[in-house]
């Protein structure tokens, strides 16, 4: 959190999009690392990498890494306990 | 069964450019009419994607500037010097020309006038563009859902919009709009001569009692800076809803 280099998980709304068929910023997820629930959306994120690294914005640990890859987007589900729909 | 089965799925269209618009130095607008553009949210984005002749391609997000208008689409892009795409975008587009897109992307930063208010826009430099959008649309819907902008950017020159906003707040209809000018300032400017900070939040932001909507864009240090003050400030923080451009310029 203590740069610049990084933005949100708004940036990863198309790869995860293409991955999952449906928008994935507006979903809740509970890091599996210290329990803080987050949108996708407010994710710590770098795009510089061939894909995404969503981070973590409590504990900073590795949530989700999306990667284009030939046959399509493949999403690592490193730390994340749960997933849900935000609601309204 | 295939068309249901693609329904909502992400697939690259063509939107050719109807028409260029220049708005501020090194920001341009790109009216792109997109033929199966299946419509859009205020605050949405779509990813572009450049194709080079040998085969490279490169990808980035631009936010979407205007509500939904059948298949066109207006993307306002900031010319980021050391970038891949928005130089091409901004410096050799020509009317005609087509480049590929997909979305809406997003559902998460959006706001629609039946959402309601008061709302409360922050943004710096090239990220009042998603907030165009939503402020586009309030204007379309008539509505007078109160809002207020507060736009830093570093001259008066290189306001976004600047005209469009002055027409806007003339409409009397509920809309403040207040500018931060960071590096410099015309003779005889009354508001902010810095950056966004606490105070000026304080100043500016509906009081957390009244509980808007809270939607903050633009380069990363901004908007984590001004979301965290708002947070600290009493606003609820799944009301502060934030989009980071990154480390770029233009607050």
């Amino acid at each position: 959190m203590s740069d610049d280099a990084h933005v949100d998980g708004n940036a990863a709304g198309g790869m995860l999009a293409e991955a999952f068929g449906a928008d994935m910023t507006a979903v809740r997820g509970c890091c599996a690392g210290c329990g803080a629930v987050n949108p996708i959306a407010s994710l710590i994120t770098y795009t510089r990498a061939p894909g995404a690294v969503l981070r973590c914005p409590g504990c900073g640990i590795v949530m989700l890494v999306a990667v284009a890859m030939p046959g399509g987007v493949r999403v690592s589900v490193a730390a994340l306990r749960w997933l849900e729909p935000v609601a309204g | 069964m295939a068309g249901t089965a693609l329904r909502g799925r992400l697939t690259w269209l063509a939107g050719e450019v109807a028409a260029l618009i220049d708005e501020a130095p090194g920001v341009r607008s790109l009216v792109l009419e997109v033929p199966g553009w299946p419509g859009h949210r205020p605050g949405q984005h779509v990813d572009v994607r450049l194709t080079a002749e040998d085969g490279y391609q490169a990808q980035r997000s631009y936010s979407i500037a205007a509500p939904a208008d059948g298949e066109r689409v207006i993307l306002t892009v900031e010319r980021l010097d050391d970038g891949e795409v928005s130089p091409y975008l901004v410096d050799e587009l020509r009317p005609g020309d087509e480049i590929e897109l997909r979305g809406p992307i997003g559902g998460w930063f959006v706001w629609e006038p039946a959402l309601g208010g008061p709302l409360q826009l922050v943004a710096g430099g090239s990220g009042v563009v998603p907030l165009m959008a939503m402020l586009r649309a309030r204007a379309a819907a008539g509505t007078a859902v109160p809002a207020r902008l507060l736009l830093s950017s570093r001259s008066l020159e290189e306001i976004i919009y600047r005209e469009e906003l002055a027409a806007l707040e003339g409409r009397a209809d509920g809309l403040r709009v207040t500018y931060a000018l960071t590096r410099t300032q015309p003779p005889g400017w009354t508001g902010y001569r810095r950056r966004v900070d606490r105070e000026m939040l304080a100043e500016e932001v509906w009081p957390p009692g009244e509980r808007p909507h809270c939607f903050v864009c633009g380069p990363t240090g901004l908007v984590e800076a001004a979301a965290s003050a708002m947070v600290g400030l009493g606003h609820e923080p799944g009301r502060v809803k934030t989009e980071r451009f990154g480390p770029m310029g233009g607050s």
